[in-house]
This record gives structure tokens, sequence and C-alpha cells, in this order.
């Protein structure tokens, strides 16, 4: 079996391209193209205040089931200087595009389910009161709190001469117990080249994306807005494409409250399949 | 019972899908038509074609093929059809796309990058 996905990633190596999108915490509205698989590997490295310094891993797997709605499968890891690594759980989420067509503001739904432990530093969304205090704890005693929960964001984006713009509106709560949690992420972006150049090249602008996103938390549903006690980011990113290869990402974050952690450096690298869903049926086609 | 459902449903899917194909540029309006390619003028064109072969194998040949023969749901780029299509209306189904047929939007694509595309899809249909 594993053979034959092997077959399939290497028959399709010629359609490989990576994403185009710079972003780490912020979602576009842009969907996975229908039957393509994109592999992602994502890291986050910071350090908390009184804390050690940490290494989150993200693993990621996303799949265009149709042009309106894409899925995508998580699993993190985590690595505490002088202390352990850890598997910290998975996440299972789903975007919906809700209208057919581009306009001026596109609007996708996204649905997300998440079985984490306390261990986890993805910070792939900052909400309620998320702040770099919850990071002290050793990974021995974080791990034993279970976080089931279901997460909700209203993605809002627009391509405008080149320029993308995306917001997203965070809604997060446990199953168990807890308030409803809030949070924000907002981010543009912007290829350094607009028109492409004839030749092949590696190197040249267009392959290029700059971007910014500033994502933080807008506290619970009883204590809500920009209010004391709430990590917000500023992150310029970059993203270099690889023609007919693999897309490479480069964060660094500041935290710009008390709360937030000072300093992160985001690193990504993801490629695309393109029509994976056509190899496996081919695969298993009967003549 | 439900087996002759469920073939008049695919058979209606796959009319329904057939028939979008070609809808698809009509449903481009007037405005969008009117749009001319920038690099229509002769200095330019050569180039652009070259960046558009480039973007359209990054692009659009998994689904279209490599030489826009088409493959499966895809549709040939090689055609009357699109022969005749008037560039804007080209454009705007990169653009837009189509939820029904699959087509994703390509509005991600700076729209000095889809004209480029564009116009290299028209010279293959003029060769």
């Amino acid at each position: 079996m594993t053979g034959n996905v092997l077959l399939i990633l290497l028959a399709t190596a010629a359609g490989l391209h990576g994403t185009e999108d710079p972003y780490f915490v912020t979602y576009s509205h842009q969907m996975e193209e229908p039957g393509s698989l994109e592999i992602a590997f994502s890291t986050v490295v910071g350090r908390p205040d009184g804390g050690h310094r940490f290494l989150n891993t993200l693993t990621e797997l996303e799949y265009g089931w149709t042009g309106w709605w894409t899925s995508e499968l998580y699993l993190h890891g985590q690595t505490t200087v002088r202390d352990s690594t850890v598997f910290t759980g998975y996440r299972w989420e789903n975007r919906f595009r809700l209208l057919s067509g581009e306009h001026w503001i596109n609007p996708v739904l996204y649905l997300e389910f998440e079985n984490i432990n306390g261990a986890d530093r993805t910070l792939k969304e900052v909400v309620g009161f998320d702040g770099q205090s919850d990071l002290l704890e050793p990974n021995s005693e974080a791990r034993r709190e279970k976080n089931r929960e279901i997460e909700a964001k209203l993605i809002l984006g627009s391509n405008f001469k080149g320029w993308n713009i995306s917001e997203n509106f965070v809604a997060e709560k446990n199953i168990r117990h807890e308030p409803f949690e809030f949070g924000y992420a907002v981010a543009v972006s912007r290829p350094l080249a607009l028109a492409a150049r004839p030749d092949r090249c590696v190197l040249c602008p267009e392959n290029f994306i700059a971007g910014l996103e500033l994502y933080g938390a807008l506290g619970t549903h009883e204590r809500f807005g920009l209010v004391g006690g709430t990590s917000h980011y500023i992150a310029p990113t970059i993203a270099w494409q690889l023609p007919g290869g693999p897309a490479f990402q480069v964060s660094p974050g500041f935290g710009i409250t008390h709360s937030s952690i000072p300093f992160l450096l985001r690193l990504g690298v993801s490629y695309e399949v393109a029509q994976f869903g056509r190899g496996v049926a081919k695969m298993f086609h009967r003549p | 019972m439900l087996r002759r459902l469920l073939a008049i449903a695919m058979l209606i899917a796959q009319v329904g899908v057939s028939a979008s194909h070609g809808q698809l540029l009509q449903r481009a309006g007037q405005a969008a038509r009117d749009a001319t390619n920038p690099y229509e003028e002769q200095a330019a064109q050569a180039a652009a074609e070259k960046a558009g072969a480039k973007l359209f194998e990054y692009n659009c040949s998994a689904c279209h093929g490599r030489h826009a023969e088409g493959i499966g749901k895809a549709p040939p780029l090689v055609s009357p059809r699109v022969k005749t299509a008037q560039p804007g209306a080209l454009k705007w189904v990169l653009r837009n796309g189509s939820l029904t047929t699959g087509m994703p939007s390509f509005s991600k694509l700076p729209e000095a990058q889809r004209w480029q595309i564009i116009t290299f899809v028209k010279s293959l249909n003029s060769r």
C-alpha cells in the first residue's frame, strides 16, 4: 500500500506545485483545487518569559473534495528544551466556500474539531486570554489537560490588483467547560512582481510573495474586545515558490502586549500533488 | 427502482456538467468580455506567450493536459469554442472559476499573469 501511494506521488510529480499563500495563521478564501492534495510541515519556535524554548511542529494534509469544500488534517507535536518531546494531538477542519465566483469580499465558513492537550504550542490561533503564562508548565503536567474544542471561523478574502487582503473572525468553545473564546487574524500580501518573466527562473520576483499578519485574542463572551490580558502579534511573512516544486515560508512574529510571547519564528514547507484523487482512482480502476 | 433513479440522476448530472462547460464562457458579462488583452500588441506578444506557457504548465496542465488536450472532466482548451471566445470572457472564467464544474478560481494570480496565460492559450488555437 505504501508503495502504491509512492507510485501515485511519483506519477503526479510533474504536476507538483506549492501553495502561494504566505500566511501561517490567517486563512485566505483560496480553496484547495478539487482532487489535489497539499502536504505541509511547519514549525514555530519561541520562548515564554521565565520558561524554556520550545519547538512545535505541525504536519498538515489538505485535500480539495470539490470546488467549494476543502478538508485538512493536522498532527501536532512539541519539544521543549530541558524537558521532553510529546505528541500533542490532532485537529480536523473543513472549509466551505459560500458564494460562487469571485466578489469584492469572498466569505468562507470554517469548522474545526480539535483534540489536543495542554502541552500544545501551535499558536495557530490565539483566543480568549491565551498568554505566555499558559506555556510555563512542564510537558509532563501540561499534557494531562485535555482540550476537545469546536472552533468556527468566518473567513473573508479579497484579491485586488495583485494584493490579497484576508480577515478571520474566530470563535472557539471547549466541549466540556469554559466560555466561548474569540480571536481575530488579518493579513495582507502581494507578489513582488505582478507579471511573470518569460524565462524559467528560480529567484525571479514573481516567485516571492511578501505579507504582513496581525492576529490576537478578543477575550470571552463575558469580557469581549481588545481588553487587558489578551495577546496580540504582528508578523511579517514571506513565501518563496519554487517553479514546479515546493514552497517555503518564513515569518518572524513579535508579541505586542505583556501577555504575548516576545518573539516567535515560524518556518514552513509545502507542496501540492496535483490531481492526487485521480491517481488514487486509477489505482483502484478495474479494466 | 433505486438503480434506475440513480442512473437518471447521474445522467442529469453529466448532461448538466457538459452543458455548464459551454455555458461558463457565456456567463461572462458584457463588460468582462469587452476587456482587452494588454499583450495583444505584436511587441509584447512573444514574451507574454512564453511566460504564459510557463504559467500554464504550473497552474493548468495537471487538469487540462500538458498540451491543453483536456483530461476527464477538464475540457480541451484547443477547441473552436476557445478559439472564438473573446479574451475577456476567458479571463472572466479564470478569475471566477465554477463551483459546479470544479474549475478553480485563479483570482490568486495577478491580472497580468492571467492575461499571459490567455495569450498562450489563444496562441495554441491559432497554430
